[in-house]
């Protein structure tokens, strides 16, 4: 399987297990900062831990200090090695957008369409520059 | 750094050019960990000042005294400084998240940059200026630059309601209850989203805190930046202005059953009778709002803390009439400057019972405090926390 995300905020390649969230997140109040853990008491994936992973984002919602959340998941190097957005989000990006600022190793950031995120769901993929995303383990084997 | 940071969101958004903007709201004062505030003192060793009046949010410590933060020194240390950052930047030390009841009033069709979800949809809905729910970072950005990308709620033509939701099959009683607000706008979060919704059937039923409760209450729900009540704000004259005289995308008729579901999601305490402790105001409380607490609490002493969180526009003038004293002595714990719900005040104790009164403190204090919430109304609340035990007075939720 490949696809193809529209790169919004652009990196280095990066590849992770996927997280694919089955419903919207607030990342203030949603996600610890420090480590990452997904703590809204509502939310169907609690406790899974985001830092690593290709987060997948049907949709975000809840307070503007998303991008602060973000921020500090980034300088702590416990954030996503990449996102996958429904649409871009001013809030959530801008984390991003001030961490490449300051400096610091920023995650990047691509549009998937929510329709297509649950089919990556647990699969490890691994996402090029341009956005094109294979499954690890879809691969063929390596010659020899 | 201000001016490219606010290039960069124009261009995710889309937008095709930058506006003038008449002020901001700044959310990103509070303190979430080291990187926020090496941010600002980035800002402000690059000479960074705002170039228009800018309000500031709650942050993490509370220096108009009041509740205890519990905060360990590093994190203290570091949060002071953000927050001396911020107003070494010329930002207004109002460290409120109801800057619109202290004094901050931008007028309706100006154009702003507010930070704080329940501020942003305020601002948009009852107020009637024009922002884009801004993130921490590009709220100072914009501040400073004194500009904002153009696009989303900044234009007229993405201010029409493209969602109908008819209260209109309920109670009268209910529609003109406060218990009811944060309720409807956790519905209105959920299904509208980030969609404009209007809301049709409580001409003659809301107030100024009322809105608030329900903005807030949608905020955090859903994505919401405006709302419309039909008749009352200030982008509905009537229904048919909302919707811009085009039949909506979609409608929904509410009924009991809805609101039921949407109540019974505002706790995690079960049936529990337990409470620890009671919390109000989020956002900020109004002196209004202090004014009903006064008159329910009635002079008799409370079992358990009651924090009532609020800001110093409303902490001050009640020091002056000698009302916070009575009401601390009654057992009301204040909190200034910022809140329970951001900052580490409630104290931690195993399975404890929240009970709130806050469509926004139920949604956040489970992730945030480690608390179980009960919603109630603000009598129940104070029953409660004279009682020491969870206090019901019949209500027909429909």
């Amino acid at each position: 399987m490949e696809l193809t995300a529209e790169p919004l905020i652009p990196g280095a390649a990066a590849c992770g297990p996927c997280l694919a969230l089955s419903a919207p997140i607030s990342f203030w109040g949603g996600v610890d900062p420090r480590s990452g853990t997904i703590i809204d008491a509502r939310h169907p994936e609690r406790g899974l831990c985001i830092a690593g992973t290709v987060l997948a984002l049907p949709g975000t919602i809840g307070s503007s200090s998303a991008s602060a959340v973000l921020l500090e998941l980034v300088h702590a190097g416990k954030a996503p090695a990449a996102l996958l957005l429904d649409a871009p989000d001013a809030i959530l990006l801008l984390g991003l957008v001030v961490a490449r600022e300051m400096g610091w190793p920023t995650p990047p950031a691509f549009r998937l369409p929510a329709a297509a995120q649950p089919a990556l769901a647990g699969r490890r993929i691994v996402l090029s520059t341009a956005g094109r995303i294979s499954c690890e383990d879809r691969l063929p084997p390596p010659p020899g | 750094m201000a001016l490219r940071i606010v290039a960069e969101a124009a261009r995710l958004m889309a937008a095709p050019r930058l506006i003038p903007i008449a002020s901001a709201h700044i959310d990103g004062a509070l303190y979430h960990g080291d990187s926020g505030t090496l941010f600002a003192e980035r800002l402000v060793q690059d000479g960074a000042r705002v170039a228009v009046r800018a309000s500031l949010n709650v942050g993490a410590l509370a220096p108009a005294g009041c509740a205890a933060v519990r905060l360990p020194p590093h994190e203290r240390d570091m949060a002071r400084r953000m927050m001396r950052a911020y107003e070494a930047m010329g930002c207004e030390p109002s460290w409120t998240c109801a800057p619109y009841q202290a004094g901050h009033r931008p007028a309706a069709g100006s154009d702003v940059a507010w930070g704080e979800s329940n501020a942003v949809v305020f601002c948009n809905s009852v107020l009637g200026a024009r922002t884009n729910r801004y993130g921490d970072f590009l709220d100072i950005a914009c501040a400073v630059s004194g500009r904002a990308p153009d696009y989303g709620l900044h234009r007229p033509a993405n201010r029409l309601a493209t969602l109908l939701i008819d209260v209109t099959g309920l109670s009268q009683e209910l529609r003109r209850s406060d218990v009811f607000y944060p309720v409807l706008g956790t519905i209105l979060g959920r299904r509208a989203g980030s969609a404009v919704a209007v809301i049709d059937g409580l001409q003659g039923c809301t107030n100024e805190d009322r809105l608030k409760a329900l903005g807030a209450a949608a905020a955090s729900a859903g994505g919401v930046g405006l709302f419309h009540v039909a008749g009352v704000t200030p982008e509905a004259p009537d229904l048919a202005g909302a919707l811009g005289h085009v039949p909506p995308r979609e409608r929904i008729a509410l009924t009991a059953q809805d609101v039921a579901a949407a109540l019974a999601g505002l706790s995690t305490a079960g049936g529990s009778e337990r409470i620890d402790a009671v919390a109000i105001g989020s956002p900020h409380l109004s002196l209004a709002e202090i004014d009903a607490l006064e008159r329910l609490i009635a002079g008799r002493r409370l079992a358990i803390p009651l924090y009532a969180n609020t800001g110093r526009h409303v902490l001050a003038p009640l020091e002056r009439a000698g009302r916070r004293k009575a009401l601390e002595t009654a057992g009301v714990v204040f909190v200034a400057d910022t809140c329970v719900v951001v900052t580490p005040i409630l104290p931690q104790i195993a399975g404890a019972v929240l009970m709130t009164n806050s469509g926004k403190f139920a949604h956040y204090a489970p992730g945030n405090t480690g608390y179980a919430v009960t919603y109630g109304s603000l009598r129940e609340c104070v029953e409660s926390a004279v009682a020491g035990r969870l206090v019901r007075e019949p209500r027909q939720w429909s």
